[in-house]
């Protein structure tokens, strides 16, 4: 093997190898037709109802050229000049409110031996699980101008506080529903500051309040920063909530309003939707920029969480003294509703004046087609999520495929859209289209499903991509190495291995789907086709209703806790199969 | 320009009788060290022998339930640890991500009151010092693992601390980066003349750098001493077998006076030197090297042969270490390695001659 023409052959070797090598397809033909596939979904049901609504906002009316005058119109008019402050002001306040909330809630469970932490962190959690125009009734009844506190207080103290009035209700109830993003990042955050960076501090003479000004606040500021930004955007698209506190002058009702009331021509509706995607965008992108190059987790290596510390007794009394009234706050929503479902009359007092469970007879008997529909179009969205998310993250992060980033992103961009935003594009795009027998695409219930699916498509993929991240390659390569094609490599070992990340992607859409209504809400045609969010809405608008209403909102609260506490169970049990397998 | 930074005496630190526990888990046992002023000190031993928690313990991270931390003869027990005046490195270097290299240099400095003209000397003097002068505007994250650990340095030594404690500061770093690294350190404390306590569970490292070492085990100091002196002459079987590698034969003393001889298995039995100390219940120790083979049957000199079969060899380079069978048990011997000279083969017998001066006995 030593001698001179051998050496000459391997030197040689390489360029020849790798010379048959250029022409060979990025992808296998299945991949293909599969990322065509994706496309043409997200195009026909995503791309096309935006581009409808961009479209019909910058072209006049009749003659269909291209136009600015639809937005001077929008700038002129005092009406939506001032819903466009007023959102923008309900979005601010909302974050500080939320702030308020939850900054206590965090630092108290991460910085102190706090008994019940997890609890508290748990608690925090529920406001999200129930739509917050149903919260809103229920805050109407504790907070209202003639609610439980304010009757109190008038008789001890007489006066009243407007927390209900106007603006200040939306404020209150989106806040209360909205401030869990901002517990969850931040608390996140708090806990993966690595200890020896609060200690380092100390080591060089830092303590008390600098410390925390110096470093503990700038290092869970991206935490922060991410939470509010959420939360800011989903006040500002909300649509149900002002409704349902008859708060009209704000930029989503308006939207609304503007398209059901005088049709689905006028270009005023499609006008506030385009500033509405524009603040979206705006919102993120701002949230984004500050963002950059502050991921500071992955340059903390030790971990561990800031060192807790033991309250004295002075704190302690304090500190429990203030989780306990925000947390009373934050589920004050569930109570009242709670006490409504099962409240006989309850109205001008404090408490209800007697207790039936009429309402829970009247759900289950006549009511009980919301349910079922609710069941079906989140299981629908849901598992349509769920399959489109393991096939884009399968096709972004194991394939060559040109242009695999733009079904990321696409999808992606769904996040950017506001609920009824999608549901006026839906109608527009596909009210002009008529089955054989004459009702248009847009009036079928299918189309309600394909909205939710879009709309919670982001978070599903998010969990997809991360789960297929953690499948190493290797795994697939032992396989396809023992003779597996791409095709049953996928099902067989890629699939079961993301089988946790799958299902906490379907949970996620299931149960914000079942309670979502920005979207659907334009998009109901008939009583039959609606799901529980939609006769939630309707009951909730008549005095007689709430009752049954609240039995509804609570099973919708019941239906959506249950079912996220049990695929919690699972992936649990799964991830403890795996780690004992090793 | 290094003369100017260190301008205080360096100063002595002295640890009395500390006792740690968390829970039922005795950390610390009734530990007891006189640092000496200007010494590279080590802290030496396994993962949870309790040097990284002692090394806390002086920075005021954790507290005793007994003894006492004197620094420069003062006691700093009661002190927190922000008014300690003993600078840190930690492990994971603990750069703040949020500040540049430059305001993480300057953040003592600040939290002292260092007016500001001051603040942008001293800053631009300790990355200087750790040759790191021209990165003082990037991020953190923008640098390498070893010029980070050397920002952490220049940020401690900024403050010109009384006492230096470096908590096992090279293992993130790549074995080629540990020993310039090391040289680094070596050269830093030297030009400083600075207290230095080095937590590490790596002997060489402790070997290379300090003046003194630790040896830790379990919580208690099993001995202090030069890094020569624990090698040569250790005062236990920990800390032989801790620092290299050891050849540790059992057996049993008899006869008396100037006639003593250690049996070892297979019958065989060593001549115990006169005068030479010993335990009632010896065990041998030598190390690898201080050990020679020789073709069977040779004439012995003054120092014992014993014979013994070649059970395995492994070529270190340097050295070839052969795995020499004798008297039932298994010992190590290493041979310099010259080309050209002939390997025993696996079998083959031996005539294994240790020498007396270098045999060390100690209790089992």
């Amino acid at each position: 093997m030593r001698d001179d023409h051998g050496l000459d052959d391997a030197m040689t070797a390489v360029p020849k190898i790798a010379a048959p090598r250029a022409r060979r397809l990025p992808a296998t033909p299945g991949q293909i037709v599969l990322a065509l596939a994706i496309a043409a979904f997200l195009l026909l049901f995503l791309v096309l109802p935006v581009g409808t609504v961009l479209h019909a906002a910058f072209t006049e009316k009749g003659t269909g050229s291209f136009t600015l005058i639809n937005f001077y119109d929008f700038v002129r008019t005092e009406l939506f000049m001032r819903s466009l402050w007023n959102s923008f002001y309900v979005s601010a306040m909302s974050v500080v409110w939320a702030s308020v909330f939850a900054l206590p809630l965090a630092y108290l469970t991460t910085r102190f031996e706090f008994r019940g932490a997890a609890i508290v962190q748990t608690l925090g959690f529920l406001p999200l699980i129930m739509p917050p125009f149903v919260g809103a009734v229920a805050m109407q009844l504790f907070f209202g101008r003639n609610g439980s506190i304010n009757l109190l207080l008038d008789d001890w103290f007489g006066f009243k506080i407007g927390f209900m009035e106007g603006l200040n209700g939306v404020v209150l109830v989106q806040s209360i529903h909205y401030f869990p993003f901002i517990l969850i990042n931040l608390s996140a955050a708090l806990r993966n500051i690595d200890r020896a960076m609060e200690e380092a501090a100390q080591n060089l003479g830092c303590s008390g309040f600098r410390l925390f000004r110096r470093i503990v606040f700038p290092l869970a500021l991206p935490g922060y920063l991410a939470g509010a930004s959420l939360v800011f955007v989903k006040v500002f698209d909300d649509l149900a909530t002002p409704l349902l506190l008859n708060v009209k002058d704000m930029l989503a009702p308006q939207a609304y309003l503007r398209v059901t009331s005088i049709g689905i021509a006028d270009p005023m509706g499609y006008v506030i939707s385009v500033v509405l995607i524009a603040a979206s965008v705006l919102a993120m992108w701002l949230s984004a920029a500050a963002l950059k190059g502050r991921d500071y987790a992955t340059t903390q290596r030790g971990g561990g969480g800031l060192a807790r510390r033991r309250m004295t007794a002075r704190e302690a009394v304090f500190g429990y003294a203030i989780v306990l009234l925000v947390l009373a706050l934050v589920l004050a929503p569930h109570l009242g509703l709670l006490l409504l479902s099962f409240a006989t009359v309850w109205s001008f007092s404090p408490l209800p004046d007697g207790y039936t469970v009429a309402h829970y007879a009247r759900v289950f008997g006549e009511s009980s087609l919301y349910i079922k529909n609710t069941l079906i179009y989140a299981t629908l969205a849901g598992g349509i999520d769920v399959v489109l998310g393991v096939a884009i993250a399968y096709l972004v992060l194991r394939t060559k495929l040109v242009g695999r980033e733009w079904l990321d992103w696409a999808a992606s961009a769904a996040l950017a859209i506001p609920g009824v935003v999608l549901g006026i594009g839906y109608l527009r795009s596909f009210y002009g289209i008529t089955l054989p027998d004459g009702t248009p695409l847009a009036a079928l219930w299918i189309t309600i499903v394909l909205a939710l699916a879009i709309r919670r498509l982001p978070y599903a993929l998010r969990a997809c991509h991360a789960a297929l991240q953690q499948v190493s390659v290797s795994l697939e390569e032992a396989a396809e190495n023992l003779g597996a094609t791409k095709a049953r490599t996928v099902r067989r070992v890629v699939v079961p291995l993301m089988a946790g990340g799958i299902l906490a992607g379907f949970v996620t859409s299931f149960a914000t789907a079942a309670v979502e209504l920005s979207a659907t809400l334009m998009l109901v045609q008939s009583n039959s086709d609606a799901p529980l969010a939609y006769g939630l809405y309707v009951f909730m608008q008549s005095a007689a209703g709430r009752g049954p209403g609240a039995a509804l909102g609570v099973v919708a609260v019941l239906l959506v806790a249950l079912c996220t506490y049990l695929s919690h169970l699972v992936i649990e049990r799964g991830q403890k199969a795996k780690g004992q397998g090793h | 320009m290094n003369a100017a930074v260190r301008a205080t005496p360096a100063v002595s630190v002295d640890i009395e009788g500390v006792n740690l526990s968390y829970g039922d888990n005795h950390v610390l046992k009734d530990v007891g060290l006189a640092i000496r002023p200007g010494e590279f000190f080590a802290f030496l031993g396994p993962s949870g022998c309790g040097k990284t928690t002692l090394l806390r313990l002086i920075a005021g991270f954790n507290q005793a339930d007994t003894g006492r931390v004197l620094i420069g003869g003062s006691d700093i027990s009661r002190l927190p640890p922000w008014k300690r005046d003993v600078g840190m490195v930690f492990q994971s270097y603990a750069l703040w991500p949020h500040m540049t290299v430059g305001a993480n240099v300057a953040f003592g400095l600040e939290e002292k009151g260092v007016p500001r003209a001051e603040i942008a000397r001293r800053v631009d003097e300790a990355l200087a010092m750790v040759g790191l002068a021209h990165l003082a505007g990037r991020r953190p994250s923008q640098l390498s693992g070893g010029q980070q650990q050397r920002v952490a340095v220049a940020r401690t030594i900024a403050v010109e601390p009384k006492v230096l404690l470096l908590d096992e500061p090279l293992s993130n770093l790549d074995a080629k980066m540990r020993v310039q690294v090391r040289r680094e350190l070596r050269d830093l404390q030297q030009r400083l003349g600075l207290t230095t306590i080095f937590v590490t569970h790596d002997q060489e490292e402790a070997n290379t750098i300090c003046d003194r070492i630790a040896v830790m085990n379990d919580g208690t100091v099993q001995q202090v001493g030069t890094p020569m002196e624990l090698y040569e002459r250790p005062a236990n079987l920990f800390v032989a077998n801790f620092l290299g590698t050891a050849n540790i034969l059992d057996g049993r003393l008899v006869g008396s006076g100037g006639e003593r001889a250690f049996l070892l298995g297979d019958g065989l039995s060593l001549p115990v030197p006169a005068g030479a100390v010993l335990p009632a219940q010896p065990k041998l120790l030598f190390r690898p090297q201080h050990a020679a083979l020789e073709p069977p049957g040779a004439v012995a000199g003054e120092a014992p042969v014993l014979p013994a079969t070649i059970a395995r060899y492994e070529f270190l380079g340097a050295t070839i270490r052969y795995g020499v069978a004798v008297g039932g048990a298994e010992i190590a011997v290493d041979v310099p390695f010259r080309s050209g000279r002939d390997l025993y083969a696996v079998g083959a017998p031996v005539g294994l001659r240790l020498a007396a001066q270098s045999l060390c006995w100690m209790e089992r």
